[in-house]
């Protein structure tokens, strides 16, 4: 059984690796288990500045998920270089470092600052951030501004480029087929979904920020149905899936859409193990349903027509 | 060391108007400090739920946590019964930190569910010698619990928001009657109280203790911060930096 995926710029031991935001820079989970057992790292995003974030309440709990709005809060890509990428520095995992802003300006600011960095693999380009008001899900919803900001993160990144969708599009593909032909070395998909929730005592929403973004099993099918469409229009993109993965037989799910590896967000703040518990399975769910590799699964859920 | 442990309830018995006292076995009790939380996993919710440590059994190797039911996670918690186990993360948080603190006479200033890890840190301050007043607030006489023990760590004085039980009003207005002859205070409860008794003891020196809706509950997520006092553009997680603040270090909306 091999659990081993080649990406850009990342050579994975096993398919799976905890979401951007999710996992903070390591330290707190490195408590729970040694995350040399990860197939990557998603580090929280970078921005060109430090960021508070929004007001609280940030998070509420919903129907099998969560809402979040935090509002992108991190120390500034410099504070992050210096301050907490040298702590993964013991583990032979490679950290892929999500960056985000709010202009075109600021996102190349960061991937230039980054460049200065050894201690990072790839990058996730963020732009479907749902929780700022400036830039974020605008990059994200926009063929063209996506197309614009991937071209010039290419040009000023030395490593490869991982451009995370946004869900709350009309059509995935378009915006897909804009970062690839820019330039993008692959994809990740899916952010969360913009949604609401309102207090019935208070009359009002119960975060802060009114709007979160939904993750959790609830939006599984909706990141399914995505990255299967992109692997129908793009068979050969690379794709990190995410959304809602909860155990291993959601991770063969994603395989079969069409992702190469996939990310675990939400579901580490219910079960702190649950990354390493998933990789345990693994092997497992996979032989049960007849692959002996992960890239034997990818894209296999595709009927094949004629 | 922080761990989820699935862990036995040995007891689960009501103590006051939808408040639940809960006694459960942990090899890791004895490490538990005053102030700290453990964060309960319930089938079914995506999300943690977390409680205070309200009292430590080191020989017996049990813990006692109190909670209310607030909303729908709390509700299904309060169904669980003796010899069920719960998913729990322990220890987590911060500490009352007696161990560095000198001080004779301590104030203990609690109200609803904020008043359960003030007795835990009062029984070790008793046992320090420390002298030990409590003031605690509650809505109502229904919703009075753990008198009789404050009692046994010191005087105990009750307010009741409608007077239905001991002296109606606020804790602050029991805080006026005493005057200020202890060195250190001690308060967990509603950010509201919270910000009363840290205006009306401004001179003096304490902890606080702050509740906040979490994600992780271990420092990953940033859903439960505080604004810094000395400068809002930055905060503290209250999961992880937190929940036991000094006094005067965060700003209380």
């Amino acid at each position: 059984m091999s659990l081993t995926v080649n990406l850009p710029g990342l050579s994975l031991k096993n398919p799976i690796m905890p979401a951007s935001g999710c996992f903070g820079f390591g330290k707190e989970y490195s408590q729970f288990y040694d995350l040399n057992q990860l197939g990557a790292i998603i580090v929280k995003a970078a921005t060109g500045e430090a960021r508070y974030g929004n007001p609280t309440p940030r998070v509420a709990e919903t129907s099998s998920g969560m809402l979040n709005a935090i509002g992108l809060q991190n120390p500034g890509v410099e504070k992050i270089i210096t301050d907490e990428l040298p702590f993964l520095r013991q583990y032979h995992t490679p950290i892929i470092a999500n960056i985000a802003g709010s202009t075109v300006e600021e996102y190349v600011k960061v991937a230039k600052t980054l460049n200065q960095s050894q201690d990072i693999a790839a990058i996730e380009l963020n732009i479907s951030c749902p929780n700022v008001k400036e830039g974020g899900v605008q990059f994200g919803t926009d063929p063209e501004l996506a197309k614009q900001v991937t071209d010039q993160v290419k040009e000023a990144s030395d490593y490869p480029v991982y451009v995370k969708l946004s869900p709350n599009v009309t059509n995935i593909t378009t915006m897909a087929k804009a970062v690839v032909g820019a330039g993008a070395d692959g994809l990740s998909m899916i952010n969360t979904l913009t949604g609401m929730q309102i207090n019935l005592k208070k009359r009002a929403p119960v975060i802060a920020n009114k709007t979160g973004g939904l993750s959790g099993p609830a939006i599984k099918p909706i990141a399914i149905r995505m990255i299967y469409e992109v692997r129908q229009a793009l068979s050969n993109v690379p794709i990190i899936g995410m959304g809602g993965i909860m155990n291993a037989e959601d991770v063969l799910e994603f395989l079969l859409a069409g992702a190469n590896a996939v990310a675990v967000g939400t579901a580490n703040f219910q079960n702190p193990n649950i990354c390493p518990e998933i990789i345990a399975e693994l092997p497992g769910i996979l032989s049960r349903y007849g692959f002996e590799s992960v890239e034997e699964a990818v894209g296999k859920g595709h009927i094949i027509h004629g | 060391m922080i761990t989820k442990q699935s862990l036995e309830i040995l007891s689960h018995i009501q103590i006051a108007e939808e408040t639940f006292e809960v006694v459960l076995r942990s090899a890791l009790s004895k490490e538990l400090k005053p102030g700290q939380f453990v964060h309960i996993a319930l089938p079914g919710h995506m999300l943690r739920r977390p409680v205070s440590i309200a009292n430590v059994d080191p020989e017996a190797e049990t813990f006692t946590m109190i909670f209310k039911i607030f909303g729908e996670g709390t509700r299904h918690l309060s169904k669980y019964q003796a010899g069920d186990k719960l998913d729990v993360i322990l220890p987590c948080g911060t500490h009352y930190p007696i161990e560095n603190l000198k001080l004779e006479h301590a104030l203990l200033v609690g109200g609803g569910i904020g008043v359960p890890p003030l007795y835990y840190l009062g029984k070790q301050l008793k046992d320090k010698g420390v002298k030990v007043t409590s003031v605690l607030g509650f809505q109502s006489a229904s919703q009075v619990f753990y008198e009789e023990k404050f009692q046994q760590l010191g005087d105990t004085f009750i307010a009741t928001n409608d007077g239905s039980y001991g002296q109606k009003g606020f804790v602050t207005d029991i805080i006026s009657e005493l005057g200020s002859p202890f060195d250190y205070y001690f308060s967990c409860g509603p950010t509201p109280m919270l910000k009363a008794v840290t205006d009306q003891l401004a001179d003096k020196k304490g902890y606080i203790s702050l509740e906040e809706r979490m994600g992780c509950g271990v420092g990953t997520c940033y859903a439960c911060v505080v604004p810094l006092k000395a400068d809002p553009t930055k905060n503290k997680k209250i999961c992880k930096d937190g929940p036991v603040f000094l006094a005067n270090e965060v700003s209380l909306a």
